[in-house]
């Protein structure tokens, strides 16, 4: 058994459209990789399909999270068995409150019969909400209900935390972050770095990775990761914009 | 028709269900279908004073008359069979069966629900009585002392007639609908209270405290009268499904909020797949007067319910907050209506409805403002939640405002749980089912809060429940 999340050579269409065309890509336990590339490029649809969004047809290739084989799992299992997702756009659920809404997922990881208990849950939400600086307010709010894009973004990375995944798959995450909730944030992934633990980042800009040291970074493009080497990649990308990929891959 | 009672129960609505059967014999019932002699027999077996026994047969006129309302309503309306319905049984001649004859998925439910144990005899039909004079002997007490008058309709008009004469039948007279007319021919069981001035009873009154055979009937007739500055709760019902073996139930409810009183009336009803809940329920609402009506209907095959409020008196507020869920092969029409009919008046209206598979809301709401007055305020919201594309969902509000001197505000949504909105939640965990519960729990979320804790608690496991077979 090997303690890592495994893709391999996967092929993932939308409607007959082909959007990942065979990626290979291997992130063992303890290490953050970053996943860079343009918009289009196939960075959400890779981490909803690992999610299991039934929108996406899986056409070729495989997944393993621990030796054990995702793509035949269902989207709430995957969950539980250890698989996160801090997703781009995060949905609002009218209604139901963010307390309650950590609760029941956490409730969904227990034995049936098991409850949780509720003082020890409170304590760990509030130590968790006051590492990310959000307001006790937040608690009996709707989850992502009038949140503002920082919010969200805080709110799924305090969502991370309290279901302490084996794998996080980090989509945008910095994208409609100000600098300070930048940094806010960026201290809440590498509170969760650990040897028990791997990350997928995923991003347009170089930026978040100043904070968010990763191991090794990639470059995706059209479907295909075209490159890939240690964080000074992500600064030449930076430096020589995506056409420099294009280029190269023209070549 | 056959006459005799074994052919009849053959043939019956309920044993087309196929669910129990009841081999007794009834030797003390009024028989089936509805005739003066069967109104005779009520009023016979109730020792009722002769004005009472003029106003059933009147009313069974009037019910004779009166066509079906099915050119508005449901057609289901006609799958009604008066002539297979039993009208009256006599106290403690109700079906029973045994513990072992009620099904596993019954059981299973009430299980789920954590009914006490002795409620679950009582609502599978298996005791016709539900013991609950040691819970309800301390509140009589204080009722008492207090001079709040806490009877059954029967004893209602037989000992304090001078007190509920006087109302009875004219907030919602006989002929208001079919229905109604109905009831007041064959009316028994239900709730007569009486809240003398200043009183302000604390606990609210349950239904519940006095089930017996007559309580949760078929024909129930509730009359309550709270008298200047005084104040009640009122609760019947319960979460908990009613296995019913009765097809038709059509209750009466009027209300009486005298100048500065306040009545609040709140209903649980969880009625199961075979039954017509065809419901009238009113309030007259005095000077500076508040009637809220809390509603939440779930299952029944249909059911048909506006509790309204008639605003006589300047500064009266009525309130309809209700929530309806149908589930596959359930109707829920239901809705409001607020007749405003002095100044500086004050309604307010919100109503959810959930859909569920081929499960149909309906919302009805009517607001009646006329020209003279001045100052008249009303608020409907509207909203309807889809679970999934072939549940469907009717609004139909009529707001007639006359005059220009008047504030209202009308807000209807229909909405859809969306699967993005699935997908975030399992996601974290949760199964379909389990997202798709926390999802409804959520869109009623606010009005769910407006019940008694231990009914919002039920509620929330109630829908959880009503939610596991509808993903998947
Ligand atoms: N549900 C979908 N239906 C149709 N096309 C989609 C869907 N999701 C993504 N796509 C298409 O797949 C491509 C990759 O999109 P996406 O994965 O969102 O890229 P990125 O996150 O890298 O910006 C785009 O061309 C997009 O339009
Ligand atoms: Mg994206």
């Amino acid at each position: 058994m090997n303690a890592s999340l495994s893709i391999n050579d996967l092929h993932v269409s939308v409607d007959g459209t082909e959007i990942i065309k065979g990626l290979t890509l291997e992130i063992p336990k303890g290490e953050v990789h970053a996943i860079m590339g343009p918009n289009g490029s196939g960075k959400s649809t890779l981490a909803k399909v690992l999610a299991g969004h039934e929108d996406y047809e899986v056409t070729g290739g495989s997944v393993t999270m621990d030796g054990q084989d995702v793509l035949g799992m269902e989207i709430d299992e995957r969950s539980r068995a250890g698989l996160f997702l801090a997703f781009q756009y995060p949905h609002e659920i009218p209604g139901v409150s963010n307390a309650n809404f950590l609760r029941a997922a956490l409730q969904a990881r227990l034995p049936k019969g098991e409850e949780i208990d509720a003082v020890a849950f409170y304590k760990e939400m509030y130590a968790r909400m006051d590492e990310l600086e959000m307001d006790r307010k937040f608690t009996g709010r709707s989850v992502n209900e009038g949140f503002s894009g920082g919010e969200k973004k805080r709110n799924e990375i305090l969502q991370m935390m309290m279901l302490e995944p084996s794998f996080a798959i980090l989509d945008e995450t910095d994208s409609g972050l100000d600098i300070d909730a930048l940094r806010i944030v960026a201290q809440g992934v590498n509170s969760m770095r650990s040897p028990a633990r791997g990350f997928l980042v995923i991003t347009h800009y170089q930026r978040l990775l100043d904070y968010i040291v990763p191991d090794h970074v990639h470059v995706m493009f059209d479907g295909r990761i075209v490159r890939s080497g240690d964080k000074s990649l992500a600064l030449e990308l930076e430096e020589k914009g995506y056409d420099w990929v294009k280029e190269e891959l023209a070549a | 028709m056959p006459h005799d009672n074994a052919t009849l129960e053959a043939v019956s609505i309920d044993q087309a269900e196929g669910n129990f059967s009841f081999p007794e014999a009834y030797d003390y019932d009024a028989g089936y279908g509805l005739t003066e002699q069967v109104i005779d027999y009520i009023s016979d077996a109730k020792q009722e004073a002769d004005w009472v026994r003029d106003f059933r047969k009147r009313a069974l006129k009037v019910f004779l008359d009166k066509p079906m309302p099915t050119h508005w309503a449901s057609k289901d309306l006609e799958n009604i069979h008066f002539d297979n319905i039993r009208y009256y049984l006599a106290k403690g001649q109700r079906p029973t069966r045994s513990w072992d004859e009620v099904p596993d998925d019954v059981k299973q439910t009430f299980e789920r629900l954590g009914i006490p144990e002795k409620e679950r005899k009582y609502l599978a039909g298996v005791e016709a009585q539900f013991d609950s004079e040691a819970a309800y002997s301390n509140v009589k007490e204080e009722l008492e002392k207090q001079g709040v008058i806490f009877v059954n309709s029967t004893e209602g008009l037989r000992e304090h007639p001078e007190i509920f004469r006087k109302w009875f039948g004219k907030v919602i007279p006989t002929g208001d609908n079919k229905f109604s007319a109905l009831n007041s021919a064959v009316f028994s069981g239900g709730s007569f209270i009486y809240v003398p001035p200043g009183v302000k009873v604390a606990h609210p009154l349950q239904a519940y405290f006095r089930i017996n055979a007559e309580n949760f009937g078929q024909f129930e007739r509730t009359l309550i009268i709270v008298d200047e500055g005084a104040e009640v709760t009122y609760m019947e019902g319960c979460t908990a499904p009613k296995f019913e073996t009765a097809t038709l139930h059509s209750a009466v409810v009027e209300l009486v909020a005298m100048k500065d009183a306040k009545i609040q009336y709140i209903t649980v009803q969880n009625w199961s797949n075979n039954v017509f809940n065809l419901v009238t329920k009113r309030g007259l609402a005095h000077e500076n007067a508040e009637i809220r009506w809390i509603d939440c209907n779930i299952g029944s095959r249909l059911t048909m319910k506006y509790p309204g409020v008639i605003m006589k008196g300047r500064k009266a507020r009525g309130e309809v907050i209700s929530i309806a869920l149908a589930n596959d092969g359930q109707h829920q029409d239901t809705g409001a209506k607020m007749i405003h009919a002095a100044d500086e008046t004050t309604s307010n209206v919100v109503s959810k409805s959930i859909s569920v598979g081929t499960g149909r809301s309906t919302y009805r709401g009517q607001v009646h403002i006329p020209k003279h007055l001045k100052g008249c305020k009303n608020n409907t919201e509207c909203d309807a939640l889809l679970i999934n594309t072939s549940s469907r969902t009717d609004t139909y509000p009529a707001i007639t405002v006359r005059g220009n001197q008047h504030a209202t505000q009308h807000e209807a949504s229909v909405s859809q749980v969306s699967e993005d909105q699935i997908f975030y939640m399992q996601q974290r965990g949760l199964s379909e089912a389990e997202a798709m519960s926390l999802s409804v729990n959520g869109f009623v979320n606010d009005l769910v809060r407006e019940f008694p804790m231990e009914y919002s608690v039920e509620l929330k496991r109630l829908i959880d429940l009503e939610m596991e077979g509808s993903v998947g």
